[in-house]
């Protein structure tokens, strides 16, 4: 089905948990599972700061909460800023050691956290920012955002008028910033993802995860198959995994060993239904020259 | 040592002595010389922390915020349009009791463009939960900035030192500055107590509060700002104690046999003092009230000192549309409070909007108008407008 592209220094998930039972995600939710695993590969000590997103709910109402580690609720557009902040409290307290982990939603980094972003990642800000991509406003009730991609039923991208852009490519945004670590991960490939965050915690300055979030919901898709979608997007493409080293070194980490044609992929999805044969074409052709163009960069580093 | 520098410079100073640990600013005229100041002490090592130099002013206030949940003093600068950037962020640090110190220079808003003195920017955030202290001088404004960390993070709210742009910000004076050592001796470094992201001891912060749970923390914020007037008055005596230099909420200058009085605040009211002077000498009964925080809003001690006067001149350099000068409104429903027989009449002029000059002849027509006129009503209050 696939093979995997790089070695494990522990196949074994760690059994630690930072995040304890009773947190309020729904069932089957991206979001909730890559926490899991990312903190996994994190480990302590980790502070997380969370702007508006289904993450600020996630843990629970005040007084209550399922995370342990310390965790900022922050507002919309604030995380690269915010963590810069922490940042640097930390380091003038002399605990270095400590990661600062912004973790937004799609809502928060393609549109109105962009900004706080793109000048954290300016300056080189010694962090981590997650992205946890679940291609819409899922919090508020699955509005379109910069991240949803092209012809998704949203709130807002109705059926009879559903989203006509592309979705924008957050990551080649990031890589232009020419950061130190730049990774694309998903739950369904666990060993995956919890390998890119122990590499992201051993590197210092900005480093980027994005992380394809499944959103039964607001896909419209069954809470059981949540892991499968996730591999399907790898498997035909959509959300190719791999990672990139100050802009220069690309690779990719999951290859498939066939490549999914992206129509099973979308049939998934009740966000999809609309779709005809010929928007599926179109949609084809689109992820296949976006990953062309990223091969190219894969294949550059191979020879 | 003494020293002769502007305002902005002074603020520099006062966050450097303070011994500020993280620095998050962007630029912004009249402001940008104290960012400027602060960059070169942190480059020639005369200021010990870190410096953030972020992309807007909404990252400047939320990267000072992250950075007190880390348990570190901050401080930033802006002014005008970078304080109304600012504005979600304010709400949010006071609601997060991150005890940030802000200075502000006033400057007029936008549009149209002016970047000169007016004090609308930092009255419009009445309501976000700072605490506001304004300056008539530069050595007020290199004292208050030291003292607006001691209050902040004595009350767990943020504090915003309030300068005129270009009266002070870019006008030197000769200023007194306190030894670092004396100034760590008043203003120990911070504590943080329970409120920070500790790893050894995590919480969450932030998280949604649902109304009820929601409704005392607000009220607590209230309780707290009440507390602040108090809490001012001890920064005040303690620092006087230190310093040599005594700092009031609400000063009278030759108001107590003061038949009319004239209310000012910031560089206003140094001209006033002249103005009171020059007025005194022609055989007036004038007097100056000059008030120095703005919130939490000094309501006894400004009924104690406007209390049975015939009248109160109030000169506000900002309005709000529709409702007129903002400080007379706050007087106005303080004094609602006495009663008929020792309550003043309320003058609400309107002046140096934009940067227009207050000049000692300002002020004093002001007073003669205030005088010979029998009620507010009879008389214009926007002083200098040609209403073309």
């Amino acid at each position: 089905m696939y093979s995997l592209n790089q070695r494990f220094d522990n196949m074994e998930i760690p059994e630690d948990e930072y995040m304890t039972a009773g947190h309020v995600a729904c069932a089957g939710c991206g979001a909730s599972l890559s926490m899991r695993l990312a903190l996994k590969g994190l480990g302590k000590p980790t502070a997380l700061v969370v702007p508006a997103c289904c993450w600020g709910i996630i843990p629970g109402a005040w007084p209550q909460t399922a995370m342990e580690v310390p965790f900022f609720n922050t507002a919309f557009m604030t995380t690269g800023a915010v963590i810069s902040g922490l940042k640097a409290a930390y380091r003038r307290r002399g605990m270095e050691d400590v990661c600062v982990v912004g973790w937004a939603g799609d809502g928060g980094t393609y549109d109105i956290g962009i900004q706080a972003l793109s000048g954290a990642a300016e300056r080189n800000e010694d962090v981590i920012y997650v992205c946890y991509d679940n291609e819409a406003y899922m919090n508020t009730g699955v509005q379109r955002s910069g991240g949803t991609p092209l012809g998704a039923w949203t709130s807002t991208t109705p059926v009879k008028a559903p989203k006509s852009e592309s979705k924008k490519d957050m990551d080649e945004i990031m890589i232009a910033h020419r950061i130190p670590y730049l990774a694309t991960a998903t739950a369904a490939y666990p060993h995956d993802l919890i390998a890119k965050f122990k590499k992201a915690r051993s590197m210092k300055g900005m480093r980027y995860i994005h992380i394809l979030s499944v959103c039964p919901p607001g896909w419209k898709t069954p809470e059981n198959m949540s892991i499968e979608i996730m591999r399907l997007a790898v498997l035909s493409n959509i959300f190719p995994l791999y990672e990139v080293e100050n802009s220069e070194i690309f690779r990719q980490t999951v290859i498939p060993d066939e490549v999914e044609p992206v129509n099973n992929y979308l049939r998934s999805q009740g966000r999809f239904k609309h779709l005809t044969q010929e928007d599926i074409q179109v949609y084809q052709r689109e992820v296949t020259t976006r990953f062309e163009r990223l091969k190219e960069r894969f294949d550059r580093i191979a020879a | 040592m003494r020293k002769v520098m502007t305002g902005n410079q002074a603020v520099a100073y006062g966050a450097m002595l303070a011994g500020v640990e993280v620095v998050a600013a962007y630029p912004i005229t009249p402001q940008t010389t104290i960012i400027e100041t602060l960059a070169d002490m942190q480059a020639e090592g005369l200021g010990n922390f870190d410096y953030i130099r972020v992309e807007s002013e909404h990252s400047a206030m939320a990267a000072c915020i992250g950075a007190s949940m880390g348990g570190v003093r901050t401080f930033t600068a802006t002014c005008g349009q970078g304080l109304f950037l600012m504005h979600e962020m304010l709400h949010y640090a006071a609601g997060a009791r991150t005890p940030v110190v802000l200075a502000n220079v006033n400057r007029a808003p936008a549009a149209p463009w002016n970047i000169w003195s007016d004090q609308t920017d930092s009255l419009s955030q009445r309501e976000t939960g700072w605490i506001q202290l304004y300056c008539e001088g530069n050595q007020e404004v290199l004292d208050t900035t030291i003292m607006a960390f001691k209050i902040a993070e004595k009350l767990k709210l943020p504090a915003m030192v309030v300068l005129d742009a270009f009266f002070l910000s870019h006008t030197s004076e000769p200023i007194e500055i306190p030894d670092k050592e004396a100034v760590k001796d008043f203003l120990p470094t911070y504590d943080p107590k329970d409120i920070w992201l500790d790893p050894d001891n995590p919480h969450t912060f932030g998280a949604i509060a649902m109304s009820e749970p929601y409704m005392e923390l607000r009220w607590q914020i209230q309780r707290d700002m009440e507390r602040a007037k108090s809490v001012i008055a001890e920064v005040h005596e303690d620092f006087a104690h230190q310093f040599g230099r005594m700092y009031h909420q609400v000063e009278g200058y030759l108001a107590e046999d003061a038949e009319v009085l004239v209310v000012c605040t910031g560089t206003a009211a140094s001209t006033a003092r002249v103005a009171v002077e020059a007025l005194r000498a022609e055989g007036e009964r004038a007097g100056l009230v000059k008030i120095k925080t703005f919130r939490p809003f000094p309501g006894e001690e400004i009924m104690g000192a406007l209390k049975g006067k015939k009248k109160v001149a109030v000169i506000d350099r900002n309005f709000s549309p529709g409702a007129q000068g903002i400080w007379a409104q706050e007087i106005r429903s303080v004094l609602c409070e006495l009663s008929d027989r020792e309550r003043p009449m309320v003058y609400g002029y309107i002046a140096g909007i934009g940067g227009c000059d207050i000049s000692v002849k300002i002020i004093k027509e002001i007073y003669y108008k205030t005088l010979e006129s029998h009620r507010p009503d009879d008389i214009d209050m926007w002083v200098g407008v040609k209403y073309v």
